[in-house]
C-alpha cells in the first residue's frame, strides 16, 4: 500500500511534465484542430442534433414529447405521402436501371456508334437540374396541350391526348430519366474494370456473346447495378423540384412535398423534423446497404492488371443499340430541352415552332425588368462561388490534416466532413432551420445562412476531391522544401497549392454547379431578399408563366454548361462521369 | 568534436519500437551509410536526424547542441541540413534552375550569387544544359541529379540521403553509386545515406553502420566490415559466409576435423569456450593433394556435394569426408571438381573471424 502511493507520487509529476511538454509543442496545431472541429460541429454536427432533439419537444415549452410523432404520423394523408414516396423510390431505381444499364454497357463494352454523343448527352442528363426536365415534360405531356398529346391527337384524330404527366407514372419517369445516369456510372465504372479475359474465358467454353453478358459480365457488376439502384432510389425519395411540379397539380403527396406543407404558415418546424427522421435513417441504412455491396473485395474484378480490354463486336445489333441509347437520351435530355428552349424564345409556347412566335422579351424582362429576377440571379451564383470557396478551403484543411495526421484523432474530422452525404437535402435544410433559424443567430433569410447550409450540403463533394489531391501528392514534396530551410506554409504555398491547382478547379465546379440548381434546401431557408434561380423557377410554374420560367432556366442551364465545359477543358471528360466514392 | 552526434536515440510507434537506442558519431565530413533490411529502423533513424520525427528517447546533437529530444526538437527547416529524399521530391512546378536556386533564395542571398552558384552546381552534375528543362521532361537519372545539386548547393551542415537510387534501374544505379562519392570527394559534406543495399554502401561510404531490429550491430569501415563482421547477422547480411564452430583448448582452438593454434587469429587469446567463427567462401582454398608443409592453415579432406559455374568463379558445396557440416567455398574458373570428386580444402585463420 504504502510502495503504492510513492510510485503514484512519483508518477504524478513526471505525467504533468508530459501533459506540459505536449500543449507547448503543438499549441499553435492545437488551436487549429479547436477552430476547425468548432466550424464543422457548428454546420453539421450541430443542425442534426437540433433536428433530432426538436422532434421530441414540444413547440412552445420545449419539453420532451413523443407528440410530434404522433401528430407527423397521425392522419392517414401524411401515412400515404411515405407510401407514395417509397413508390416513387423504387419506380424510379428500377426504370433507372432499365435506362441505364444498357446504355453503360454499350459504352463501355461494345462497339456501338456514336459512343461520344451518347457519353455526352448522358452528361447533360446529370447536369439538368430534375426540375427543369420536369417542366419541359409538363410541356411535352401536359394533359391535351402538351406536344405529344398534340402529336398524337394530331395523327389519331383523337379528341383527348393519351399521356398524362400529372400521375405517379408521370412523375416516376420524369425523375427516372433525370437520375439514370447515377445507374449508368456505377455500372460503367464496374465494367471498365472487368477484363476481356474474363469474357475470352467463357467464349473458350462455348459461351456465345449473349450467355458470356448475362451469365458472366453482368453478374460480376452486379453489386455495382445494385449500388447504382439504391443512390436512384434515395435521389428520387430525396428530390423536392419535380415532385412538388406534378405531384401536387396530380393531388397528391410524397414526403419531401409533406414536409413543405409542415413550413406552410404556421411554420411547424417540430412537427416537420419529427416527419423527416425515417427519410433520414432510410438513407443511412441505404447508404451503408450500398458501401457494403460495392465495397465488397473480389467480387468486381479487380485484378492489378486488368489485361486487354476488346469491344464487344455487334455486327447489325449495333444499331438498335444505338435507338435505344438515342431514345432514352431523347427522353431525358433532347425532348425536353427543346421544348424548353422553344418556350425560352417564344411570345407563346403553344403557338409551336414559328418565326413570328420568336422573341427575345423574355430574356430582357428578366435581366432587365424585372429587379427580383436579378437579384434571383446573382444570388445565385455568387452564393454557389461562395459555397464553392468555402467548401473546399475547409476541407482542404482538413484533408490536410488528416493525411498529415497533425493531431491525434484527426480520423473524426474525416468523417464529419463526409457525414452530410447520407443526410438528404430537405432534411439538413429542417435542421439547418432548427437550429440557426431562432435568436440568438436569428440567421433566417440571410445570405450567410444560404452558404452556410449549401457548403455543409455539398463538403462531402469538395471533401472528396480535396482529399484525393492531397493523397496524389508526395509527403516527401513538403518536406524537401522544409529540410532545405521553408516552413510548412511556405511548402503550402510553393508547392503543394500550385500541384493542387488542376484538382481543386475541379472540385470548384463539382460544388459549384450542383449549388446553383439547389433547390431542396434552398426552398425552406429562402427569405424574401435571399432568393435563387431555382425558388423563383417554382414560383413562376405556380403562376403558369412557362416562358419566362423557361428563359430563366436556360439561363442557368447555359452558365452550367459553360462552367462544365470549362472543367471539361482543365480536367478532361470524364471529370463528372467517374465513381469518385 | 564529432559533428553528429546520435546518442541513445530510440523510436517507439505505441508498442513496437522501431530504433532502440543508436548511438553513432559522424566527423566532419564523413560519410556514413545506414545499412540494414527493411524495417530495421534505418529510414525512421533518419528521418529523426532530419528533424520529421521526434525521438521518445536519447538525443541527436550537431556541433554541439541539442536538435532532437524527447523534450523538443528543432524544426527540420532550422536545422541546415538537406535531404535527397527515395522519390526524389522533385517540384513539378518548377523547371530545373527554380528547383536549385530554391533553397538559396530562401537564404536570401543577393540575386547574383544565386544564379553563379545554381550554374556551379548544374555543371557538376552536367546538368546545365537542362535548367530551364521541368521535371516532367527529365529521365529518373536527370531528376535524380537535380536532386543531388539541390540538396548540396546550399552547402548543408549534413548531408542526409534516403536510399536515393533505390528507384533507378541497375546500370543507372551503378553508375550514381560513383557519382555519389566524387560529389562527396569534391565537397566534403558530412553524410548520413541509408541503404539496404552492400555495395552501394561499400562504394560511397567511409564507414557503415549496420542495423537489424533497431540498434546498431556493427560500426566500421567496408573493408573492416567484410573481413571483420562481429556479430552472425554482420557476417550474413555483408557478403555470403561459413559459420563453424569451434572451442577453446589450452592454446589452441579445436574445430570438429582440425584445431587452430590461438597465436594464429587475431586477439585469439582471449577467446574462451565455444566459439562460432564466419568464413568467407573466397577465404578457403580448394586442392587436389595436401599443400605441402609451406601452407599456412589448416587442411580437411572434403568432397565436393553440389557445383556451380558463375562465369568469375566456381561456387561449390563441400562437406568433410565423414562430417556433416556444408561449406560453401569458391574457386577460380580454371580449378574444375566434379560433383562427389575428394579434395583437399585449407583454410587460412587470418580470416577466421570469430562473432558473436
Amino acid at each position: 500500500m504504502a510502495q503504492m502511493s510513492r510510485a503514484e507520487a512519483l508518477a504524478r509529476p513526471q505525467a504533468a511534465g508530459v501533459l506540459a511538454r505536449h500543449f507547448g509543442r503543438f499549441e499553435s496545431s492545437m488551436l487549429l484542430w479547436l477552430a476547425i472541429i468548432a466550424v464543422l460541429v457548428f454546420l453539421i454536427a450541430s443542425p442534426m442534433v437540433r433536428l433530432v432533439v426538436s422532434s421530441f419537444q414540444e413547440p412552445e415549452t420545449g419539453r420532451l414529447t413523443l407528440g410530434n410523432y404522433v401528430e407527423a404520423y397521425g392522419s392517414l394523408r401524411q401515412l400515404q405521402a411515405l407510401l407514395n414516396s417509397l413508390e416513387l423510390g423504387i419506380g424510379v431505381a428500377l426504370l433507372a436501371g432499365v435506362f441505364g444499364v444498357p446504355i453503360a454497357w454499350a459504352i463501355s463494352r461494345t462497339d456501338m456508334p456514336a459512343k461520344g454523343f451518347v457519353r455526352l448527352m448522358v452528361f447533360g442528363a446529370f447536369i439538368t437540374p430534375p426540375y427543369l426536365g420536369a417542366i419541359g415534360w409538363i410541356l411535352l405531356a401536359g394533359p391535351n396541350s402538351g406536344w405529344l398529346n398534340r402529336l398524337w391527337m394530331t395523327l389519331s384524330g383523337a379528341e383527348h391526348g393519351i399521356f398524362n404527366v400529372y400521375s405517379m407514372t408521370g412523375l416516376i419517369v420524369v425523375v427516372a430519366v433525370a437520375s439514370f445516369p447515377y445507374v449508368f456510372v456505377f455500372t460503367s465504372s464496374a465494367l471498365d474494370l472487368v477484363s476481356s479475359e474474363m469474357e475470352d474465358a467463357a467464349n473458350i467454353l462455348g459461351a456465345g456473346t449473349l450467355r458470356t453478358t448475362f451469365r458472366v459480365t453482368l453478374p460480376l457488376v452486379l453489386p455495382a447495378i445494385l449500388g447504382g439502384l439504391i443512390i436512384s432510389f434515395l435521389e428520387a425519395i430525396a428530390l423536392f423540384g419535380a415532385p412538388a411540379l406534378i405531384a401536387l397539380p396530380a393531388r397528391f403527396h410524397v414526403v419531401s412535398t409533406q414536409l413543405w406543407q409542415f413550413f406552410e404558415y404556421p411554420v411547424r418546424v417540430e412537427e416537420a423534423a419529427a416527419y423527416s427522421i425515417p427519410l433520414l435513417l432510410i438513407t443511412i441504412l441505404l447508404f451503408w446497404l450500398q458501401r457494403s455491396l460495392t465495397g465488397r473485395r473480389g467480387y468486381t474484378a479487380v485484378t492489378g492488371k486488368g489485361g486487354e480490354r476488346r469491344p464487344i463486336r455487334l455486327g447489325a445489333w449495333r444499331w438498335p443499340l444505338l435507338g435505344y441509347a438515342l431514345f432514352v437520351c431523347s427522353l431525358s435530355v433532347l425532348l425536353p430541352m427543346t421544348v424548353l428552349m422553344q418556350a425560352a424564345f417564344a411570345k407563346a409556347w403553344g403557338r409551336g415552332f414559328s418565326l413570328d412566335n420568336l422573341t427575345l422579351h423574355n430574356f430582357y424582362y428578366l435581366l432587365f425588368e424585372q429587379t427580383q429576377a436579378q437579384q434571383a440571379i446573382l444570388n445565385t451564383f455568387v452564393y454557389a462561388g461562395a459555397t464553392a470557396f468555402a467548401a473546399i478551403g475547409l476541407s482542404l484543411a482538413v484533408a490536410y490534416i488528416v493525411s498529415r495526421r497533425l493531431v491525434r484523432g484527426s480520423n473524426v474530422l474525416a468523417f464529419l466532413c463526409m457525414a452530410p452525404f447520407v443526410i438528404p437535402g430537405i432534411v439538413l435544410a429542417i435542421g439547418f432551420y432548427a437550429a440557426y433559424a431562432p435568436p440568438p443567430l436569428a440567421l433566417y433569410g440571410t445570405a450567410l445562412m444560404m452558404i452556410l447550409a449549401y457548403t455543409t450540403r455539398f463538403l462531402p463533394i469538395a471533401y472528396t476531391s480535396s482529399a484525393a489531391g492531397i493523397r496524389s501528392i508526395n509527403p516527401e514534396m513538403e518536406e524537401a522544401v522544409r529540410i532545405l530551410g521553408g516552413g510548412r506554409l511556405l511548402a503550402i504555398r510553393k508547392v503543394l497549392a500550385p500541384l493542387l491547382k488542376k484538382s481543386l478547379a475541379g472540385a470548384w465546379i463539382l460544388v459549384f454547379i450542383p449549388a446553383a440548381r439547389e433547390l431542396s434546401s434552398a426552398i425552406f431557408l429562402v427569405g424574401p431578399n435571399t432568393r435563387v434561380i431555382s425558388v423563383m423557377l417554382f414560383d413562376l410554374s405556380e403562376e403558369g408563366n412557362f416562358e419566362v420560367l423557361a428563359a430563366l432556366g436556360a439561363i442557368l442551364l447555359v452558365v452550367s454548361v459553360l462552367i462544365a465545359g470549362l472543367g471539361f477543358r482543365v480536367i478532361g471528360r470524364d471529370f463528372m462521369l467517374r465513381r469518385s466514392q | 568534436m564529432s559533428k553528429l552526434v546520435l546518442r541513445g536515440v530510440e523510436k517507439r510507434f505505441g508498442e513496437t519500437i522501431a530504433v532502440d537506442g543508436v548511438n553513432l558519431a559522424l566527423e566532419e565530413g564523413e560519410f556514413v551509410s545506414l545499412l540494414g533490411p527493411s524495417g530495421c529502423g534505418k529510414t525512421t533513424t533518419l528521418r529523426m536526424i532530419a528533424g520529421f520525427i521526434d525521438p521518445t528517447a536519447g538525443s541527436i546533437e550537431m556541433d554541439g547542441k541539442v536538435l532532437s529530444s524527447p523534450s523538443g526538437s528543432v524544426p527540420p527547416e532550422r536545422r541546415q541540413m538537406s535531404m535527397i529524399f527515395q522519390s526524389y521530391a522533385v517540384w513539378p512546378n518548377m523547371t530545373v534552375e527554380q528547383n536549385v536556386a530554391f533553397g538559396l533564395k530562401l537564404r536570401r542571398l543577393p540575386a547574383e550569387e544565386v544564379r553563379r552558384r545554381v550554374g556551379e552546381i548544374l555543371d557538376v552534375v552536367q546538368m546545365r544544359h537542362l535548367a530551364q528543362r521541368y521535371p516532367a521532361e527529365l529521365s529518373g537519372g536527370q531528376q535524380q541529379r537535380v536532386a543531388l545539386a539541390r540538396a548540396i548547393v546550399i552547402k548543408p551542415a549534413v548531408l542526409l540521403l534516403d536510399e536515393p537510387l533505390s528507384n533507378l534501374d541497375a546500370n543507372l544505379r551503378e553508375e550514381m553509386r560513383f557519382e555519389i562519392r566524387r560529389l562527396h570527394e569534391e565537397f566534403r559534406i558530412t553524410t548520413v545515406y541509408v541503404t539496404h543495399d552492400q555495395s552501394e554502401a561499400m562504394v560511397t561510404s567511409d564507414r557503415i553502420a549496420v542495423m537489424n531490429q533497431g540498434s546498431i550491430e556493427q560500426v566500421d569501415d567496408p573493408h573492416t566490415l567484410y573481413t571483420k563482421p562481429r556479430t552472425r547477422f554482420v557476417a550474413g547480411f555483408i557478403g555470403r559466409t561459413n559459420f563453424i564452430e569451434g572451442a577453446a583448448n589450452g592454446a589452441e582452438i579445436v574445430f570438429d576435423r582440425f584445431r587452430v593454434p590461438k597465436s594464429a587469429l587475431e586477439n585469439g587469446a582471449a577467446l574462451t569456450g565455444k566459439i562460432t567463427f564466419s568464413v568467407r567462401p573466397q577465404s578457403m582454398r580448394l586442392s587436389r593433394a595436401p599443400a605441402d608443409r609451406g601452407g599456412k592453415g589448416p587442411q580437411v579432406e572434403v568432397k565436393v556435394i553440389e557445383r556451380a559455374y558463375l562465369g568469375e568463379y566456381w561456387d561449390y558445396i563441400v562437406m568433410p569426408a565423414e562430417g556433416s557440416i556444408r561449406l560453401r567455398v569458391t574457386a577460380p574458373p580454371l580449378e574444375v571438381y566434379g560433383v562427389g570428386e575428394s579434395a583437399w580444402l585449407e583454410f587460412d585463420p587470418s580470416q577466421m573471424a570469430p562473432i558473436v
